[in-house]
């Protein structure tokens, strides 16, 4: 694998990973619980989206191929992305977003601020970008999952059930492989084993606030580095990608 | 408007648009606590750029002039052209007297 391959790989995982969250939250979009949560959690998507464009632009320019970030977002099939599968878990209910927004938000959030000094130029600018963004998506799922772990005895109940389910896609946010492994030694990439205590810091942090508790590590789940995806990833793209493949080149 | 529905109490939501402005009322959202007022105030107020600082407080601490006060408080100042500085050239440069 030469050091490209391996950059768009890294960039597609990065980007694919905020497309389809930014998918899920618009799929929030005029169904949320008040009318500030919707536009709360529309702008979410929005910025992920815009985080997402970056990267599959870029991962297209280092290809060489002519492929754009449209070619990325929508000719692809489930087996080419490589978002990680925290991403794809369905929206549930309000909990359930919130508490698989802040495992995620919590991961971009120490990632990114590492990658802010990533030797790519592009990836760095990518990520001291991003950060701003992610600090806010980090408040807004950290603020929602201690007020209802700690609200009442349904919300709590509820919350408690939604970390217990998402708890087996932690493991495979920290997987590494030989993209990793080339990129670290160019000071591309971040060893995610940096990550991986700033992360448990923050999430036992807001789980205690949230009076949850953090469950055992037994069944991890794990994919996305190699394609695998969960059965979810397939429904989000027939919606994500039905326009661009009925009428292919539509324009505004 | 009622104070009292199912999504949490009303917070008027106060806009500084640049640093040294005065902050003013952009409107009105429902929260339930302050941390998400300001949160909510955040998304639903500052998205293009309108501001510098938002303050958000409980609709029940705005204590508001009813119309039945009109007569009282506002009429007797109408004739009293002297108390504004319309009679005075205007520094240049000076734009916020």
């Amino acid at each position: 694998m030469t050091k490209n391959e391996a950059l768009v790989k890294y960039c597609l995982r990065l980007g694919d990973s905020s497309l389809i969250l930014g998918q899920r939250m618009a799929e929030w979009c005029s169904n949320g619980p008040v009318l500030e949560e919707d536009i709360a959690m529309s702008n979410i998507g929005l910025d992920l989206f815009g985080q997402s464009r970056t990267m599959l632009t870029y991962a297209g320019e280092i290809e060489g191929k002519g492929r754009t970030e449209n070619d990325f977002a929508f000719k692809r099939l489930e087996r080419e992305f490589f978002n990680n599968l925290m991403s794809e878990r369905p929206n549930g209910h309000f909990g359930d977003t919130v508490a698989r927004n802040l495992f995620l938000s919590a991961y971009t959030y120490h990632l990114y601020k590492k990658l802010s000094s990533s030797s790519d130029s592009t990836i760095a600018a990518f990520a001291t970008k991003s950060l701003k963004e992610v600090t806010y998506h980090l408040r807004h799922s950290a603020e929602w999952v201690v007020r209802l772990g700690d609200g009442t005895e349904e919300s709590h109940s509820k919350t408690q059930q939604s970390v217990d389910d998402l708890w087996e896609y932690t493991a495979d946010l920290f997987a590494m492989n030989e993209v990793d492994e080339l990129l670290i030694k160019e000071n591309v990439a971040i060893d995610l084993n940096e990550i991986k205590p700033l992360w448990d810091n923050t999430i036992n942090e807001v789980l205690e606030r949230a009076t949850l508790t953090r469950p055992e590590d037994i069944f991890m789940q794990s994919g996305s580095l190699n394609g695998m995806h969960s059965e979810a990833l397939g429904h989000l793209l027939t919606e994500m990608q039905f326009l661009p493949r009925a009428y292919p080149n539509a324009k505004w | 408007m009622s104070n009292t529905d199912s999504q949490g109490p009303i917070w008027e939501v106060f806009i500084q648009s640049k640093p040294g402005l005065a902050h003013k009322h952009v409107g009105n959202l429902h929260a339930a606590d302050k941390e998400m007022a300001l949160q909510n105030a955040r998304d639903l107020y500052t998205r293009r750029q309108e501001g510098t600082c938002i303050w958000v407080v409980p609709f029940e601490a705005i204590v508001s002039s009813t119309p039945e006060d009109d007569e009282a408080f506002f009429e007797p100042s109408n004739d009293k052209a002297y108390r504004t500085p319309i009679h005075y050239v205007m520094p240049e440069g000076a734009k916020h007297i």
